[in-house]
């Protein structure tokens, strides 16, 4: 087998935009088409619930690769419009314009979108935001003004970064989230816990155990929002972050399988030629030896550089075993994790203590440490921790290592 | 080749430690990007292109001379 000498990449993100740049490091002089649905060069999106949500950055400071960056990496490159079929048989990919794309190897990256909230009240749309695209940064950080009032529901981590942002910027903030504890079922009990005592210091009015019933409106605006359990929340704005839809829609009836995402192999390949990179892709990641779809920015990097070999060596291709990691801002604390959370049967603070603000949690799957978070610890801690995930360290080995464990209990059962 | 690192965006992964320990570090306190060589000699370029392009922030620049 050869290498494609023409590779269209759907999905002009993080992912997509990776992909292109790994297929041109690696040598590829071919065509390569880069298929956008928005009309945006290629832009980061971490920073948009953190220094673009808060104003300390422009639009610019986005940019994932300036004019000139772009030019040189060659592309043909097709923003404003989304790709709607991919035809295996014929080799096509179809643009929502019409267009076909005809193509010796196709890449996924077309990520995921916002779930909606499904409640009376949502629509129309002005005043219930959602968090994913700049348009949908640029709306809510509008109405980030003292004394304004923001519901956001859902207690993840887009939620709950948001919230941390708009008390920064002196909005009131509701923070509502159906499970008993926010963040609870990602990452224990204890450190959702934790999480939901600094929001509560820095004075969001966190509602946890009750979802969003209603959106309530006076003459069209949103005027607040009832919960399940009657109570009404004064607002002027809400934030939908109740997680995130896989986009693949375009691909059925191509015959690649989806659930939870593009099902790939552990080379990231949905079928022969044919790969998923990024937030869309759930591949077998074989560290694990599990399943994994991994909507981290780090992720659709780190992906990208595999699937770029792997198009460009079919006879030579390697599987992608990462350490998945991610982070994430909540007010003054950084919160980094290294390993696979999915899952976890108990976590152990393994250095020093959540009231100190200054730990590394150790999380146990099976009987392997399977992931570490960490908060205000050297880098050097974090890399020998990282290290002990990359080996899949026994977990006695791995607490009996770390002086002082202190056992928490398991993630929360819903 | 040039490399430049922006300290703003870096979110202290670590993850160009790993792959290029020559040509990066982290400061002790917070976890921030260190540049060890602005112009890495050769043996390096490739290890720093992949750091580059991994970097879950893309807090790594670099110019190819």
């Amino acid at each position: 087998m050869t290498a494609p000498g023409r590779i269209v990449v759907v999905g002009a993100s993080a992912g997509g935009l990776s992909t292109a740049a790994a297929l041109r490091s690696q040598g590829y002089e071919g065509e390569l088409v880069l298929v956008g649905e928005e009309p945006h060069p290629p832009y980061d999106r971490p920073p948009l619930s953190k220094q673009f949500l808060d104003g300390r950055w422009e639009s610019e400071r986005l940019a994932l690769r300036d004019d000139a960056g772009l030019d040189a990496l060659g592309l043909d490159l097709r923003l404003g419009t989304a790709a709607v079929g991919l035809d295996l048989a014929t080799r096509q990919v179809t643009l929502g314009d019409g267009t076909r794309l005809a193509y010796d190897a196709p890449v996924v990256a077309t990520g995921v979108r916002p779930r909606r909230l499904a409640v009376p009240g949502v629509a129309p749309a002005s005043g219930v935001h959602v968090l994913r695209t700049l348009e949908d940064a640029k709306a809510l950080r509008a109405r980030l003004l003292p004394g304004r009032r923001l519901v956001t529901v859902g207690g993840g981590f887009v939620g709950t970064e948001a919230a941390a942002v708009a008390r920064g910027l002196g909005v009131e903030v509701t923070l509502v989230e159906p499970a008993r504890v926010p963040l609870a079922r990602a990452l224990g009990e204890e450190v959702g816990r934790f999480l939901t005592q600094v929001q509560l210091e820095h004075g969001v009015d966190a509602r946890s155990g009750v979802a969003a019933a209603e959106i309530l409106r006076t003459r069209g605006d949103v005027s607040g929002v009832r919960l399940t359990d009657g109570s009404v929340v004064p607002a002027d704005d809400v934030l939908a972050a109740v997680g995130s839809l896989p986009n693949t829609e375009w691909l059925t009836g191509s015959g690649l399988r989806t659930d939870d995402g593009l099902v790939c192999d552990r080379f990231c390949a949905a079928a022969p030629g044919v790969y998923g990179v990024g937030d869309v892709a759930c591949w077998h990641n074989p560290l694990f030896d599990a399943p994994m779809h991994i909507e981290h920015r780090g992720n659709a990097a780190e992906q990208a550089l595999t699937v770029a070999h792997n198009l460009l060596h079919p006879d030579a291709p390697r599987p992608y075993a990462p350490v998945p990691y991610f982070w994430t801002d909540q007010y003054d604390l950084k919160l980094q994790c290294y390993g696979n959370l999915h899952g976890h049967d108990t976590c152990s603070v393994v250095e020093g203590r959540l009231a100190q603000r200054r730990f590394v949690v150790a999380y146990r799957t099976a009987d392997r440490l399977s992931a570490v978070l960490a908060v205000g610890m050297p880098p050097k801690t974090l890399r020998t921790w990282r290290a002990a995930v990359a080996a899949r360290t026994p977990w006695t080995t791995a607490v009996a290592e770390s002086a002082g464990a202190e056992q928490l209990t398991g993630p929360l059962r819903l | 080749m040039k490399i430049t690192v922006d300290e703003a965006k870096c979110c202290g992964a670590g993850q160009c430690v790993l792959i290029a320990p020559e040509v990066f570090d982290q400061r002790e306190d917070d976890g921030i990007v260190e540049l060890l060589q602005p112009s890495p000699v050769p043996e390096f370029h490739d290890r720093a292109r992949e750091a580059a392009a991994v970097c879950p922030a893309a807090a790594i620049e670099v110019v190819e001379a």
